[in-house]
């Protein structure tokens, strides 16, 4: 019997994981996602289907705040496919305060319209199964997607997960190059979304929106690749 | 539609040709665009390359290149390639690179083939050449200032305003005293709530008054002596009410529709509420008539030289107003050069009065964009005097110079600057009988010298302005004639012609050249009329073409079968183009009490002017190309 870390440090037995989840899992729409698996470690980025990924929340806990928006966007190295992205709002079993409303941009009325996540999960597996999940800092998509699933279904969802922030970091705080530079002085450079497009000559988007916010991440991705790893780096090094 | 969609579709809805599309089909090209990113350096498609998309630089710089690696053009943000051979059909001819880095937008050719089938403006764009230059000129001349110029343009002066209780003989007693043909009849006003409230208004004591009627002069007439009512009769009594009024910011058109539908001649204008004019029929007859009109008149009407200088202003005033009513470049080159002729023969009539009558006779010859009638509001003087064969240089000249000499400085003053290559009347050697200027003609044109014709290809344009006109005909029968005859004559010209050649195109804020260099301006006279004006003229030379003006010329030479199916009007459209363009922006400098010039800079020409102009360039171009290829130098010199 394998075991697995549950905690978010990277391990790269995914399709291990997978499977084995694929076996045990008790709700069928879990089974189908688990089942279709993940790109093989040893593939290269070039070639992986890869979906965009980016949640709003009523704040930071995974344990005390909800999901409140989920954006979509499929892509490759190639192309990005924006006309195919797909967005919720989603009601959060806690209500909205007023604080995180102005920060969201959605409003109350909005939300209470909104399907519970349970009512979505059917389409938003079926974008999900067989892409590589791409997003800006992984570790909220994957407390606060697998605390979500586990209230609703009783089953965590947890998956490999290409982190555009963690690139970033690993360039521009984590080399030689960058501790030398804190050493001196010098302020690190931010690895916020927008402050890492700016280097790649990216536009600002006006919105800040969970769609918008997942198609900017497609298009970091494309320029973090095209500017410093082969497009035939095998993804079990890009995972986490 | 999905917000991120939105980002896609407000960034292309800023450029041409998306700035056009209906919402709809706005929506569907955002729905399909698909998304990739170049590093700086990156080729986007190679020569050969199959292309099934065209291309939308969303941010970032491409270069585009000929197969042999000329730079063919520099794009940036906003700017569409690939459509070429989208509508042809065929691989990429053209291959690309991003020069920065770079976030393309491909749409994909099935919508790219729906847009240019739903669209026509779509199509023109993404087509070559003349389509597009065509419809935009023909747009601007469809602009009809009458449809756009606002009513509260024509209001010279405030109404004349009368009290509903003043007596008939008051009323007529104060529209003498001001001079006018009616009134506008107001009384306090007592309900705000009544009929008449939206002639309601609020004076500056915050008094509130209604507005009840106009009185007009045929009123006196028809509703007081004939009807034999008494002066004393408060105006009330006669007033036409209710009144038809039209508000400041209508079209001068939809005033006149008014005043045709309900047969008045009157019609008081209001801001909101408050009346600030009365409009008469007349007014808009006046405004349709060409205004250069009452100038050239005005000019004729001046009896001296500081007269006429003080006009200047008022020739400023009119070629700015011709500008923003829509007028064509045929339409405004001949009414300036119609003003400049009149201040130079009011200047000789002058001159005459002062110096007493020529001792043999004259004729005051234009040269250049005057005998061309393409004069625009940045003008040198070029002139020359043709004199009677009997001219004696002993006895005559110093009449002849000083007439010269007066002319010349006058127009100065006039704000026709000294022709810097000195060929004025005033130069001896441009003042002489007319056997001498055929010799010079003859001698232009059976030895021509290439460095010799570039100063004197401006004489190749002359008309006659003053005095004896045949001596000018004479001259021009004489260029007719031989200058079609003599093809190394028309290889000099030819050659000069293309001594001045047109830019790549523009590029964020600076002018591409070739080279592939960037600059801050652009001479549009320099690198965009002139030598357009320049391949006109040798065409029509060598078609025996009398014909001074460019668009008369290429009038002629439509005629024959020198240039190949269809370049006669794109050259037409192009020449059309530019001098627009430089004109309007000479009227826009002038509106923002700049000195006009030739210059224009990037930033101040929309997208849509960039890419028609980077279109003349290119008819420009080819013509210069085939120029050299139909008047070859003969391998004897």
């Amino acid at each position: 019997m394998l075991s697995f870390r549950l905690d978010n440090s990277p391990h790269r037995n995914w399709p291990d994981y997978l499977a084995e989840r694929a076996a045990t899992a008790r709700d069928p729409r879990l089974q189908r996602y688990f089942s279709a698996g993940c790109p093989a470690p040893g593939s290269s980025i070039d070639d992986a289907p890869l979906l965009a990924l980016d949640m709003e929340t009523t704040g930071l806990d995974a344990s005390r705040h909800a999901i409140v928006s989920i954006g979509l966007v499929p892509f490759t190295l190639q192309r990005i496919t924006p006309g195919a992205g797909r967005y919720w709002i989603v009601k959060p079993p806690r209500p909205l305060t007023e604080s995180s409303i102005t920060y969201h941009h959605i409003t109350h009325s909005e939300v209470e319209q909104a399907p519970d996540l349970n009512d979505i999960v059917d389409e938003l597996l079926e974008m999900m199964a067989g892409r590589l999940v791409v997003a800006h800092y992984h570790r909220l998509e994957r407390a606060f997607i697998d605390s979500a699933f586990e209230a609703r279904l009783g089953e965590g969802l947890r998956f490999p997960i290409l982190d555009t922030m963690a690139l970033e970091a690993k360039r521009y705080r984590h080399s030689w190059r960058a501790k030398l530079a804190s050493w001196v002085g010098k302020t690190p450079a931010s690895i916020r979304l927008q402050d890492s497009r700016d280097r790649y000559g990216l536009p600002a988007y006006t919105s800040h929106h969970a769609l918008t916010d997942a198609l900017a991440t497609a298009e970091l991705l494309q320029a973090q690749i095209a500017h410093h790893h082969s497009p035939q780096t095998p993804i079990e090094s890009l995972w986490v | 539609m999905s917000v991120e969609l939105l980002e896609v579709r407000e960034h292309m809805g800023r450029f041409a040709p998306f700035d056009t599309l209906s919402d709809e089909l706005l929506d569907d090209v955002a729905q399909h665009v698909e998304i990739a990113y170049f590093k700086a350096g990156a080729d986007i498609y190679h020569y050969g390359q199959a292309i099934d998309e065209l291309c939308y630089i969303r941010q970032g710089a491409v270069e585009i290149y000929r197969r042999n690696g000329e730079l063919y053009n520099r794009l940036g943000e906003g700017d569409i390639f690939g459509q070429f051979s989208l509508l042809r059909n065929h691989p990429v001819r053209f291959p690309s690179r991003a020069i920065e880095d770079t976030l393309l937008y491909f749409i994909p050719a099935e919508v790219f083939r729906r847009l240019c089938e739903q669209d026509d403006n779509f199509a023109d764009f993404v087509e070559l050449e003349r389509p597009r230059l065509e419809a935009t000129v023909e747009q601007y001349r469809q602009s009809n200032d009458m449809m756009i110029t606002r009513v509260r343009k024509l209001i010279t002066r405030r109404p004349v305003m009368i009290e509903a209780t003043a007596s008939v003989q008051e009323a007529a007693r104060r529209m003498r005293e001001e001079n006018v043909t009616s009134a506008l009849i107001y009384e306090a006003s007592t309900n705000a709530d009544d009929v008449e409230a939206r002639h309601t208004f609020t004076d500056s004591q915050g008094m509130n008054w209604t507005l009840i009627g106009i009185l007009t002069d045929v009123d006196f007439r028809n509703r007081v002596l004939a009807a034999g009512l008494p002066a004393e009769l408060p105006v009330v009594e006669i007033v036409s009410r209710p009144p038809r009024t039209i508000q400041s910011d209508e079209s001068i058109h939809e005033a006149m529709l008014c005043m045709l539908r309900n047969n008045i001649h009157h019609l008081p204008v209001l801001h909101r509420r408050y009346p600030i004019g009365v409009l008469h029929l007349s007014d808009i007859v006046r405004y349709e008539t060409n205004s250069s009109l009452y100038l050239v008149n005005n000019i004729f009407n001046q009896t001296n030289d500081k007269g006429l200088a003080q006009l200047s202003a008022d020739v400023r005033a009119a070629f700015v107003r011709m500008v923003s009513e829509g007028a064509d470049s045929r339409m405004i080159g001949s009414a300036l050069s119609t003003i400049g002729r009149s201040f130079t023969r009011r200047l000789l009539e002058l001159a005459e009065e002062a110096l007493g009558p020529p001792p043999v006779p004259y004729c005051f010859m234009a040269l250049g964009s005057m005998a061309r009638n393409e004069q625009v509001i940045v003008s040198d003087q070029d002139n020359a005097l043709v004199l009677d064969d009997r001219f004696d240089a002993e006895r005559h000249d110093d009449y002849f110079a000083a007439l010269a000499k007066h002319v010349s400085d006058g127009l100065a003053a006039c704000g026709y600057s000294y022709c810097k290559g000195n060929i004025m009347a005033t130069n001896p050697r441009w003042r002489q009988p007319l056997a001498v200027w055929k010799g010079y003609f003859s001698d232009w044109i059976a030895r021509p010298d290439p460095q010799a014709l570039l100063d004197s290809s401006i004489f190749f344009d002359l008309d006659a302005v003053h005095g004896e006109e045949a001596f000018v005909e004479q001259l021009q029968d004489l260029v007719a004639e031989q200058a079609a005859q003599s093809p190394t004559f028309l290889a000099a010209m030819a050659r000069n012609a293309l001594n001045r050649k047109p830019p790549l195109g523009f590029f964020r804020g600076f002018v591409m050249e070739n080279t592939g260099e960037q600059k801050n301006s652009i001479n549009l006279k320099r690198r965009g009329t002139a030598p357009m004006v320049d391949l006109i003229r040798v065409h029509a030379l060598a078609c025996g073409s009398r014909a001074q003006n460019s668009f008369a010329r290429l009038d002629d030479i439509a005629e024959t079968q020198l240039l190949p199916e269809g370049s006669g009007e794109r050259i037409r459209y192009a020449l059309e183009f530019i001098s627009m363009v430089r004109i309007r922006h000479q009227a826009l400098d002038i509106e923002a009490e700049r000195t006009p010039d030739n210059n224009i800079e990037p930033e101040n020409v929309s997208s849509e002017e960039r890419h028609n102009l980077k279109e003349a360039f290119l008819v420009l171009s080819n013509a210069q190309k085939f120029l050299g290829f139909r008047y070859p130098m003969s391998r004897s010199r």
